[in-house]
């Protein structure tokens, strides 16, 4: 007779660390099952931790969790080929303790994060990849692994499986995933001296700087590039839609390598040294695209489900969040001796709509179709913007007048006066 | 930093433990790839260049720097031409910093 838990997660990064850790703290005998070698050894993100998600669960986790750097400045830049045009916010402010963001680097935190859950009395094994989940009729009853032998039941299997989604979709809980709803993110890591570091981006000690990016680094298709802090090296990533990068004829990493080439952004890497690259998807379909979160003995939580901010560039936080909200339904049921049915995990969906979680996600529901159909906030945008700042600046004895005038023409000439109308519509409807 | 860097010389900084003989990710049917496919964009879209056109119009998979990102399975939207699965547990790319 196979061993039986109370619950099986399936995958150790943030969704499913944060959903073993808070269901073994209750008291549930769970087991965590992780395909890499340790955990992060898999998983790749930009990266930034939210502190407010994590502080939820582990509330003292800035005394020894591996965090690169706190987050003092965001810089908004939208990229011509030769310039971009931008702000920059920076506040002392978020140079006091506790701080609100770090960066870090995902191998590194999520086995510290899994140390903690280890702690907390979850059975973790590495090495396995769960190959399909154990059906009873609709009812989901444990999982089937690539070890000799694996099947394993429980009570409750939590899909923490990744944006994939491998398992509810062979399961048949939702269709295949459109290109339309996932962005491929390609990304780097250069390191350099910590000084370096901090004298491109004017800090000192443990403080750091983000860079977020569009404009035509992506070449039209909807997407966003970044460059982030860490202690000692800096990331670099560029992201696009499949459903857009489904009929470009240039290769994600001759992207990310033009990108680095960029005016703007090559002096900052100067001298780095390249020691990982790394791809992954992003599930940035939004509101619209979440698929159905739970059924009879399971529950879908983090990427998997498609939680992610692409507006804010936020995820781990809504990966940690939902895992708490899967964890506490099971643990509410167990105390109220309910079986896991679909009817009464439906109780999972009300604490995620009642949470920020859906509410951020239904605000910005109609930003992808709007972005989507829409390609020239990705290209003649950042082009207009970007000549207009050149020409405003540039001194040559013309005077203001007429140059606002030749701006205003170009704007005119490029979009039409109802083309921009339409389009300030158009995002005032899509950030409503 | 050049726009014609190689992606093999990216992938040369990673981590792999190669699960020799069982790619775990195949060509359903090669034929299709070949006759019916007209964008053959598996091979543009793969950040680590796996998917490779060769003369004949054919599409050739060698998997062993694959990063595990899924594009090739979600792409290939039109034929579902690819059979995609994690490889064994403990195997393929292991990121050091991810």
């Amino acid at each position: 007779m196979a061993e039986k838990f109370d619950a099986i997660v399936v995958g150790a990064g943030p969704s499913g660390n944060a959903a073993a850790y808070t269901m073994a703290k209750a008291g549930l005998k769970v087991l965590q099952l992780e395909r890499g070698e340790y955990p992060g050894s898999k998983n790749v993100q930009g990266a930034i931790l939210y502190s407010d998600a994590l502080e939820k669960i582990i509330p003292d986790f800035r005394d020894d969790a591996p965090l690169e750097r706190h987050i003092i400045e965001q810089r908004m830049w939208v990229l011509d080929d030769e310039s971009y045009i931008g702000t920059h916010y920076r506040s002392d402010d978020f140079n006091k303790p506790p701080y609100n963001r770090y960066t870090i680097i995902r191998a590194q935190f999520d086995k510290w994060f899994s140390e903690k859950v280890q702690e907390a009395g979850v059975m973790l094994i590495c090495e396995t990849t769960v190959s399909d989940l154990l059906m009873d009729g609709k009812r989901v009853i444990g999982v089937q692994t690539d070890r000799l032998g694996g099947s394993i039941y429980a009570d409750i299997v939590i899909l923490a499986d990744g944006v994939n989604s491998l398992l509810a979709t062979k399961a048949g809980f939702h269709p295949e995933i459109e290109p339309k709803n996932v962005a491929l993110a390609v990304k780097e890591i250069h390191f350099m001296p910590q000084e370096t570091v901090e004298a491109r981006f004017n800090v000192s000690g443990d403080a750091g700087v983000v860079i977020e990016m569009a404009g035509k680094i992506t070449k039209g298709m909807m997407g966003t590039g970044f460059l982030y802090t860490n202690k000692e090296s800096l990331t670099i990533g560029v992201g696009c839609m499949l459903s857009d990068l489904k009929y470009q004829k240039i290769s994600p990493y001759r992207l990310l390598e033009e990108m680095k080439a960029h005016p703007s952004i090559a002096p900052i890497l100067e001298g780095g040294e390249m020691k990982e690259y790394t791809a992954h998807l992003i599930p940035e379909g939004g509101y619209k695209a979440i698929p159905q979160l739970c059924g009879d003995g399971w529950m879908i939580v983090g990427d998997s489900g498609m939680f992610v901010n692409a507006m804010h560039r936020e995820g781990s936080n809504l990966a940690m969040t939902t895992g708490c909200f899967a964890a506490e339904t099971v643990i509410e049921l167990a105390a109220e001796q309910k079986p896991y049915s679909a009817k009464n995990l439906a109780r999972y969906r009300e604490k995620l709509d009642a949470s920020f979680v859906i509410k951020d996600l239904k605000k910005y529901k109609n930003m992808p179709d709007v972005f989507h159909a829409n390609p020239q906030f990705f290209t003649t945008y950042p082009e207009m913007l970007n000549q207009a700042a050149h020409k405003m600046l540039r001194v040559d004895g013309i005077d203001k007048k007429t140059k606002e005038k030749q701006i205003m023409a170009d704007f005119k000439h490029r979009r039409s006066l109802f083309g921009l109308m339409g389009d300030a519509y158009k995002l005032w409807r899509a950030f409503e | 930093m050049n726009a014609n860097a190689k992606v093999e010389e990216k992938l040369f900084q990673n981590r792999y433990r190669v699960d020799s003989g069982r790619p775990h990710i195949r060509i359903k049917d090669e034929e299709l790839c070949a006759t019916q496919c007209g964008t053959q964009q598996c091979t543009i879209c793969c950040p680590a260049g796996c998917y490779t056109l060769e003369g004949n119009g054919r599409v050739v998979l060698i998997t062993d720097g694959c990063l595990e990102c899924g594009t090739c399975r979600i792409i290939c939207n039109d034929f579902r031409n690819v059979a995609w699965e994690y490889p064994r547990g403990g195997y393929g790319v292991l990121f050091k910093f991810g």
